[in-house]
């Protein structure tokens, strides 16, 4: 689409609209003004569609923007909802850096949380054992079961250039039907569709356990997940930029073809990226597990594997952008919860998504107003 | 636990599976790799049952799920055709939007009760044919006899007519298609339109003749993604794509039906016995999708066939081309 094929507003109008490939990349600033845009543009609609569905658009965003933000305590339930999208949108990012569409965060999430509840339910460890043992023990538990789950459509695409997409997908719905089988049948609680609550010792701690030593601690539920997110972000940063592999994975992301002439190891970056994406999604599953239900059961996602893909994407992949992405969202999950009708927060995540998507478009072209000769 | 009966409905079923996947090859075909099927057979589904619940016309239902698969579609046309991003992000973004937007139209819709369907008949002659008949032709909806037409008709329209041999080149070159004087674009737009509209068939098939009703996200229950890998299975082609719809529509059913009985061929049913186990039977479809998946990438790598060259890949007019 270069000048040749521009549009001209009027034959008589002495200015023409042109647009063109920009040549090279825009500024920060600009890049994050677009973003910004798309985000308001989003808002904007789906206000429209909940005005359409009979709902008051001003009072639900007003709504959300209060439940969310609007003193200490909730601050602290966004945080907690924040904990499982930092890590979803990381395993997200680093994925898609290498051109590796892990839809799947969803069921490594669910089999994350499995991994963690079989080491006190079995019980692999008795109830009484240290938390200083309990949690990274459960920790490792999580992040094996994820990687696990990655790697099974990460070798069937290494191996027989399997589509991830699709086999990620599938893996969530397995990953649901397995816990459910250890919820109903195994761990049950006297019938109901839901383990025994964890000893304490395997939760994680969170600020409210420290109120006696820090009185300003009362009543806030963040936990040590929100330490595991932002340290895993360090990490996936230093691994992406400041690593030979991270070199790897993003000239495989960014040009596979010249990375297979280096003589790159494609087959081995696919499995380990797979296994790692899955694992820091697993890590997700295993913190939400025990910093916040402390039983395994059913419901333990609204859907935070799905939504860590939009984080990713916002985030343009990067780590650090991840955690401030993940708090916006973890605000829209909490306050969403009230909202009627209930698909209001879902809709919006798509409609962001698909105006991010679009707002791409003026990252790579150039719209000019040129007089006409 | 007849098996007439288990094919019977699982012929049934598969024409949901059917439609999408006819849909997608649709668009694939042109170069338009479509993620969002899920997400707009949902909205099918919740539209097709919403319009029936408000003024009992069924066919008005099947009508109305069509075109907001199709118009819904055109956003990811849009996308990906003119201003060129990444198809699967764009693909993705659909489904979510879909979804969200069948969720909050379909609020409260699961309590509506019954609904007039659509109607459902026996051929008479063709159902007299021993076992065919009873599978094929017996208290079937209307909808799967108008499969049955489609797959001929589609795999026609593809390899031996004009406008389909348009339809491979601008999936294979559009380059060369463009230097025909063969409109990518519109073409392009069009395809994807035809997909949303089967989409929306294929949802609006389950929530007025397969399993009627509208219960949220289960209501399709990842059919849609199915429909996506079951396109690659079938390289493309709507005869593989109409065996492989059934073949899944037949293996839903039997799930639903192994857990009924106590015995099975004079053995012990486990299945009856542990209800429970009942959850790893749920896995199978999609597993069976993996399965699917590896003989499809296997035999395309085997065959040197594949996914049309251009898809997934924006055309942009006077750029070096395939």
């Amino acid at each position: 689409m270069n000048s040749e094929i521009a549009k001209s507003t009027s034959r008589s109008f002495p200015y023409r609209i042109v647009i063109e490939q920009r040549l090279k990349e825009p500024s920060r600033t600009y890049s994050l003004l677009i973003s910004v845009l798309a985000i308001v543009v989003a808002l904007f609609i789906g206000g429209f569609v909940i005005a359409q569905a009979g709902g008051d658009p001003i009072r639900s965003y007003r709504h959300i923007a209060k439940a969310s933000f609007g003193n200490i305590g909730v601050f602290s339930d966004t945080l907690v909802k924040a904990t499982p999208l930092i890590l979803v949108g990381l395993a997200c990012a680093v994925a898609f850096r290498s051109r590796l569409w892990n839809i799947g965060a969803e069921g490594q999430f669910f089999v994350g949380a499995f991994g963690a509840s079989a080491i006190v339910l079995t019980p692999i460890l008795p109830p009484d054992t240290s938390p200083w043992i309990f949690i990274p023990v459960m920790m490792v538990a999580g992040i094996l079961m994820g990687a696990f789950w990655g790697l099974i459509p990460g070798f069937l695409k290494a191996k027989y250039n399997v589509n991830e997409i699709i086999s990620t997908l599938m893996m969530n719905y397995i990953a649901v039907a397995w816990n459910n089988f250890f919820i109903y049948a195994v761990w049950s609680e006297s019938g109901f569709q839901m383990s025994p609550m964890f000893t304490k010792n395997a939760w994680l701690p969170r600020l409210t356990d420290y109120s006696k030593v820090v009185p300003a601690f009362r009543g806030l539920t963040t936990h040590l997940g929100l330490l595991f997110g932002i340290l895993a972000a360090v990490l996936i940063w230093f691994i992406l930029y400041r690593s030979r592999w991270g070199y790897e994975i993003r000239l495989i992301g960014d040009n596979p073809q010249a990375a297979r002439y280096a003589g790159l190891n494609i087959t081995r970056n696919t499995i380990l990226v797979m296994m790692l994406s899955g694992g820091l999604a697993g890590l997700a599953g295993m913190s939400e597990i025990t910093g916040v239900v402390h039983r395994l059961q059913g419901a333990i996602s609204p859907g935070y594997g799905f939504t860590g893909i939009i984080v990713a994407w916002l985030s343009k992949l990067n780590p650090f952008a991840v955690i401030l992405v993940s708090i916006l969202f973890g605000a829209l999950i909490l306050a969403g919860r009230e909202i009627q009708p209930s698909g209001i927060p879902k809709m919006i995540q798509g409609v962001i998504l698909v105006c991010l998507i679009a707002s791409d478009f003026f990252l790579r072209y150039q719209i000019r107003i040129v007089r006409r000769e | 636990m007849d098996p007439i009966i288990i094919l019977q409905a699982g012929v049934a079923s598969g024409t949901v599976l059917l439609f999408a996947t006819i849909g997608e090859i649709f668009a694939e075909r042109s170069g338009v790799l479509n993620l969002g099927v899920e997400g707009m057979m949902l909205l099918g589904a919740m539209s097709a049952f919403s319009i029936t619940v408000k003024t009992g016309n069924p066919w008005l239902g099947l009508l109305v799920a069509m075109l907001a698969g199709g118009l819904i579609s055109q956003i990811h046309a849009f996308i990906s055709i003119h201003l060129q991003a990444d198809q699967v992000v764009s693909g993705l973004a659909l489904g979510f939007l879909a979804t969200g937007i069948s969720l909050v139209l379909g609020e409260g819709l699961s309590k509506a009760g019954t609904v007039s369907l659509m109607p459902s008949f026996s051929i008479p002659v063709l159902s007299q044919i021993p076992i065919v008949g009873p599978i094929f032709f017996t208290r079937h909806s209307v909808l799967t006899y108008f499969g049955y037409l489609l797959i001929p008709a589609a795999w026609y329209y593809i390899n031996h007519t004009r406008p389909g041999m348009n339809l491979r080149a601008i999936g294979e070159f559009p380059a060369a298609a463009d230097t025909l004087g063969i409109n990518i674009y519109r073409l392009r737009y069009f395809y994807v339109f035809l997909g949303g509209v089967m989409a929306g068939l294929a949802g609006a098939t389950i929530s007025l003749a397969i399993a009627p009703g509208w219960f949220s996200e289960m209501t399709t229950a990842g059919q849609g993604w199915i429909a996506v890998g079951l396109v690659i299975f079938a390289q493309w082609d709507p005869i593989r794509a109409a065996f492989g719809s059934y073949t899944f529509g037949a293996l839903r059913r039997l799930i639903l039906d192994i857990q009924g009985p106590t015995t099975i061929l004079g053995l012990r049913n486990p299945f009856y016995y542990n209800p429970y186990w009942g959850f790893f039977l749920q896995m199978l479809p999609y597993a069976f999708t993996i399965i699917v998946l590896v003989i499809g990438s296997r035999e395309a790598i085997r065959k040197r066939l594949g996914a049309p060259a251009a898809l997934g890949t924006p055309y942009i007019r006077g750029e070096r081309g395939l």
